[in-house]
């Protein structure tokens, strides 16, 4: 497998929602490059055939019962957050202005 | 030094329970040393001193009361910064939790305080529990006990120093590569991964979910079973736990301590007994599966080929799982946020919060997996690391047909000075070579100290079939009996 460059470092750190810096690029870039060339080991394994493990545990379908329990009060749920407003979660704009009006 | 800080969990429970000392008496000689000692080795990210002494109070109240108190009753622990803690500053070793106090208790917590076991703080940790030496931490590395210019490993370099530095007699760890086994190993501790699903996840800070598995550790392996009986066991908040009793691990450590080993069958993995470990770990690792065949163990080698593709294929797996659970981390519901200034976009806080929140271990660990789980990758990468996860899983199967426990030595290498394998990240990677297997497999492994290698600890692993966590603690007591405990040189 091919060393990663610069600009596919840039694309992934977008899809991944890190501003990364400059020089965060060039250092990355010669990192995720020896760890791909090395992960890409696997390769090697002759596995056509045989089916992907996700979970060891091989559960399906657990349900509990539908029965009331107590959870976090609004208060509660909002004590960590950075910013909040008549019990809600508050975030920065996500539509441009000129659509929000 | 008190005294009491010297004590196993089942000898303070002992003097606790038949009042010939008090759990505050107790617990205040535990804070007392972390006081003393926790400068050199900053096993805690923080220090509940009051939460500590109103538990323990609680404690010699009920005994006061005459009421029955569980074996672990009045026995302090420290727990990893992984697990939430009800108003508790929880920060899974990172700054985009800084501050964060969780509005709510993992269930593991919750079952430490129903057994009145005395939590004393959150311990230090790689940044999400990603690394091998508690160097990754935001707040500054752990120092190992034996040898304070030394790592204590990781991710859970707390939780092991905080034992060997007898800061604690019992701590919590989380296990999703070797993040208690691995520091266990290095601070000449024990530490035990249960088998996946046997502990609850529930209020662990997710980072990989189909590794991520929370665990005891202690200075005796008969501690570490004690421990792993109060928090194993189903949970209905976790999907993923196992709806079955946690098999007898007590009754196992004590059954190995009688030191009879008659018609155990161990296999040496073949494949970890090569090039890949340093010659002292090798000689240690030897001499201790010598002494388990004089207790009457037969030892013979198994070959498990596919061990050898474990290391590539976690580090697909569980960067891929990272980047999708690490996404929660957006800067809305806790922990930082950065950039909020009324003019960048919703998209743009975000990115500046995870960049300014995050370490560049976690950072790269996003990115891998990513890229693993991108269409035009994803089938060589993740799907195939997929594929070889399965194949790992059958050479355990088939191993299991012969052997009744696989064993080789815990990590290739002994504690690496802090600052030596940080400059290439897959170098670090490398510690977690022997541990990543039963991961993936999903089934429980311990580490026992067994000896030195130019005067630091060195690991022995035990691995054992999925909920068959009750013989690898047979094993290993039968093997600490035999080589006995190590004891750190004094800070």
């Amino acid at each position: 497998m091919a060393a990663i460059s610069r600009e596919e470092v840039a694309h992934l750190a977008r899809l991944s929602r890190l501003a990364v810096t400059e020089e965060e690029l060039d250092t990355f870039a010669g990192q995720l490059g020896v760890i791909l060339q090395s992960v890409a080991q696997v390769g090697e394994v002759a596995a056509a055939d045989i089916p992907p493990t996700s979970h060891s545990v091989p559960l399906t379908n657990v349900l509990r019962e539908d029965v009331v329990r107590p959870g976090l009060t609004p208060q509660e749920a909002l004590s960590g957050a950075p910013d909040a407003e008549e019990q809600r979660f508050r975030v920065p704009r996500i539509l441009d202005e000129d659509v929000a009006s | 030094m008190s005294d009491l800080t010297r004590l196993s969990a089942v000898e303070i429970a002992g003097l606790v329970a038949s009042g010939e000392t008090s759990a505050v008496e107790v617990t205040r000689a535990h804070l007392d040393r972390i006081g003393d000692v926790d400068d050199r080795v900053h096993a805690f990210l923080h220090v509940d001193t009051e939460g500590a002494l109103a538990a323990a109070r609680a404690v010699d109240e009920r005994r006061a009361a005459g009421a029955e108190l569980g074996p672990l009753a009045g026995v302090p622990v420290a727990v990893k910064d992984v697990l939430t803690t009800k108003g508790v500053p929880t920060t899974v070793g990172s700054k985009i939790l800084e501050g964060w106090r969780p509005p709510y208790d993992s269930t593991i917590v919750e079952r430490l305080r129903d057994a009145g076991t005395v939590m004393l703080g959150k311990t230090n940790m790689d940044e999400f529990a990603m690394g091998s030496s508690t160097e990754y931490s935001a707040y500054g590395p752990t120092r190992n006990p034996w040898d304070t210019d030394r790592i204590p490993g990781g991710s859970g370099g707390g939780s092991a120093a905080a034992l060997a530095a007898y800061e604690a007699p019992l701590s919590i760890g989380s296990d999703t590569g070797g993040s208690i086994r691995q520091p266990g190993a290095v601070t000449g501790t024990v530490g035990a991964k249960p088998t996946y699903g046997g502990t609850s996840r529930y209020g662990l800070v997710a980072f990989s979910s189909s590794l991520d598995t929370p665990g005891p550790c202690a200075r005796t392996v008969l501690d570490a079973a004690l421990l792993h009986q109060v928090i194993g066991g189903h949970d209905p908040r976790d999907s993923t736990s196992i709806p079955v009793p946690v098999p007898d691990v007590v009754a196992a450590a004590r059954l190995g301590a009688t030191g009879d080993l008659t018609g155990v069958k161990l296999g040496v993995v073949t494949e970890f007994t090569g090039e890949g470990a340093e010659p002292g770990v090798m000689a240690a690792f030897r001499d201790a599966a010598e002494a388990l065949a004089k207790l009457g163990a037969e030892i013979v080698e198994v070959s498990c080929p596919h061990f050898s593709y474990a290391l590539p294929a976690y580090y697909l797996i569980a960067p891929s799982e990272c980047s999708s659970n690490l996404a929660r981390f957006d800067g809305v519901r806790f922990g930082l946020r950065v950039g909020d200034d009324g003019n960048r976009s919703l998209e743009e806080v975000m990115s500046l919060t995870r960049e300014a929140g995050f370490g560049p271990e976690v950072k790269r660990r996003i990115m891998i997996g990513t890229y693993a789980l991108s269409s035009g990758y994803y089938d060589a990468y993740y799907g195939q690391a997929q594929k070889v996860r399965t194949l790992i899983t059958r050479d355990f199967t088939s191993a299991f047909e012969q052997v009744d426990a696989l064993i080789s030595p815990t990590t290739p290498f002994v504690a690496f000075p802090i600052g030596s394998r940080t400059a290439d990240p897959y170098q670090m990677y490398l510690a977690d070579l022997f541990t990543i297997p039963a991961n993936l497999y999903g089934g429980p492994a311990i580490s026992v100290p067994c000896g030195l290698s130019d005067g630091l600890p060195v690991g022995f692993q035990i691995m054992a079939p999925t909920l068959a966590d009750d013989r690898m603690y047979r094993v290993a007591a039968a093997l600490e009996g035999a080589v006995g405990t190590l004891t750190p040189p004094t800070l």
